[in-house]
C-alpha cells in the first residue's frame, strides 16, 4: 500500500517536473505571449529588392516589435517581391500612407521591416497593401556604386 | 551453386522485410489494445516510474553538463564576432531544437530502451509470456501496451526537463563564469525563440522519437530468440537500433520543420 502510493507520488513529482520544464520553456524562453498566435491582420507590401528579407523577420514600428513577416513571395508579372506582412491586432491604427523599409539590424544582422507612420486619417484594414516602400539597401551594391563614383570623380 | 550468393542475398532481404512487417503488426497491435491502459491506469504509472522518473536523474545531470559545455563553446565562438550577448540565444535555440530531444533520445534507449528489451525477451525466453496466454491474458495489452504508452509519455517531459536544465546550466557559465549580461542573455532568447517554430517542433520531435524508441525496445524483446544469447543480441540491437533511427529520423524532421 505505501509502496504502491510511494510510487505514485514519484510519478506525479516527474510528470509535474516536466510540466514544470516545458512551462519554462515556453514563458521564459521563448517568446509566447498568449493570444497572438495566428491573430492580428495582414498587410502586404511590394519592394523592388528584399535583399535576404526572410519569413518570421520581425516587422517594427518605432523600433517596438508589432508584427512579423508571414511570407516572401514573387509578383511574376512585375517582378516585384510581394511582403505579407502580419501585423498584431492591438495596433490596428497604422496610417494609410505608412513607409514600409528594409532595414538591417547592425552591419551583418539580419533584416527587419521598419515602419514610418504617416499623417493621414484613414487607417490600413486587414488585406490592405502598403503602398510606399523602400527596398532592401544591398551592402555589396552600394560599395559599388562608390567604387565607381569614386573612379568617375578621380578622372 | 551459381545462384547460392543470389540467394542468400534474396533471403537476408526477405528476412528484414519478414522483420518489418511483424514490427509493424506488433505496433498495430499494441496500438488496438490501448483500451487497456485507460482501464488500468496503474499500469502505466508502473511504467512512467520505470521509464521516466528513473531517467530523471541521468537526464538532469546531463542536460547541465551540456548546457555548461554550449555556453563556453558558444562563448567562444561568440567572442571572436563580439556577440556574446547572443550566447542565450544560443544556448537555448540548440537544446530546444536539437540536442534536448536527440540527446533525451539516446540516453532513453540506452538506459530505458535496453531495459525493456531484456525484461520482455527474459518474460519470453522464461515463458512468462506464454504463460499469460494461456490464462488467456493477452500479454500485448497486459505487457507491451502499458510499456508502449509509458515510453511516448515519458519522453517529451523528459526532453522538456534536458532543455530547462541545459538553458540553466548555459546561463550559470555564461552569466557566472564568463560574465555575460543576465539582461541580454535572456532577452536575445526570449526574442528570437519561437513558440511555435521551437519548442512545439521540439516537443514533436521527442513524442516521435518516444513512439520509434519504445517501438524498437518492444519488438526487439517481443522477436527475440528466447536464449540467453537471444536476448543479449535484443538489448544490443535496441540500442544501436534505436541510436540510427533517432539521427535519420531527426535529420528528416529537422528538414522538414526547419529546412526552409
Amino acid at each position: 500500500m505505501s509502496r504502491e502510493r510511494n510510487l505514485e507520488i514519484l510519478v506525479g513529482a516527474f510528470m509535474v517536473a516536466g510540466f514544470v520544464a516545458l512551462f519554462f520553456l515556453s514563458m521564459q524562453v521563448s517568446n509566447l505571449s498568449l493570444g497572438n498566435a495566428a491573430e492580428g491582420y495582414q498587410l502586404t507590401a511590394r519592394f523592388a529588392n528584399v535583399g535576404s528579407l526572410k519569413a518570421r523577420a520581425p516587422v517594427t514600428l518605432a523600433g517596438v516589435r508589432v508584427g512579423r513577416v508571414e511570407r516572401v513571395t514573387l509578383d511574376r508579372t512585375t517582378y516585384e517581391a510581394v511582403v505579407a506582412l502580419r501585423i498584431d491586432a492591438e495596433v490596428d491604427n497604422i496610417p494609410e500612407d505608412t513607409f514600409a523599409n528594409i532595414f538591417t539590424a547592425g552591419l551583418l544582422g539580419e533584416q527587419y521591416i521598419g515602419l514610418e507612420p504617416g499623417g493621414s486619417p484613414e487607417m490600413l484594414r486587414d488585406g490592405d497593401e502598403i503602398m510606399q516602400t523602400q527596398s532592401a539597401l544591398v551592402l555589396e551594391q552600394m560599395i559599388g556604386q562608390f567604387l565607381f563614383s569614386k573612379a568617375g570623380g578621380d578622372s | 551453386m551459381l545462384f547460392d550468393p543470389l540467394a542468400r542475398l534474396g533471403r537476408a532481404g526477405l528476412g528484414v522485410l519478414e522483420r518489418l512487417g511483424r514490427a509493424h503488426r506488433l505496433l498495430l497491435a499494441i496500438l488496438l489494445g490501448s483500451a487497456e491502459v485507460l482501464l488500468r491506469p496503474r499500469l502505466l504509472i508502473a511504467q512512467l516510474y520505470n521509464i521516466g522518473v528513473l531517467s530523471v536523474l541521468i537526464i538532469s545531470v546531463s542536460g547541465l553538463f551540456v548546457g555548461m559545455v554550449l555556453g563556453l563553446q558558444g562563448h567562444y565562438v561568440l567572442a571572436r564576432f563580439g556577440a556574446v550577448e547572443s550566447l542565450g540565444l544560443m544556448v537555448a535555440a540548440s537544446l530546444v531544437r536539437e540536442l534536448g530531444p536527440v540527446v533525451t533520445a539516446l540516453l532513453v534507449a540506452g538506459r530505458a530502451g535496453s531495459a525493456l528489451s531484456a525484461e520482455i525477451g527474459l518474460m519470453k525466453a522464461t515463458e512468462q509470456l506464454a504463460g499469460l496466454e494461456l490464462m488467456a491474458v493477452d500479454p500485448v495489452r497486459r505487457i507491451l501496451a502499458p510499456r508502449f504508452y509509458g515510453g511516448v509519455l515519458a519522453m517529451p517531459l523528459l526532453a522538456a526537463i534536458f532543455s530547462a536544465v541545459g538553458v540553466l546550466g548555459g546561463f550559470f557559465v555564461g552569466v557566472g563564469l564568463l560574465g555575460v549580461d543576465a539582461g541580454a542573455f535572456w532577452s536575445q532568447m526570449q526574442n528570437q525563440v519561437d513558440f511555435r517554430e521551437d519548442i512545439v517542433n521540439g516537443v514533436i520531435k521527442s513524442l516521435v522519437f518516444g513512439v520509434v524508441v519504445t517501438w524498437i525496445a518492444l519488438f526487439q524483446g517481443h522477436d527475440c530468440v528466447p536464449t540467453s544469447e537471444g536476448v543479449s543480441r535484443a538489448t544490443t540491437r535496441t540500442v544501436v537500433l534505436g541510436a540510427l533511427a533517432v539521427l535519420g529520423l531527426d535529420f528528416i524532421l529537422t528538414a522538414l520543420m526547419f529546412g526552409d
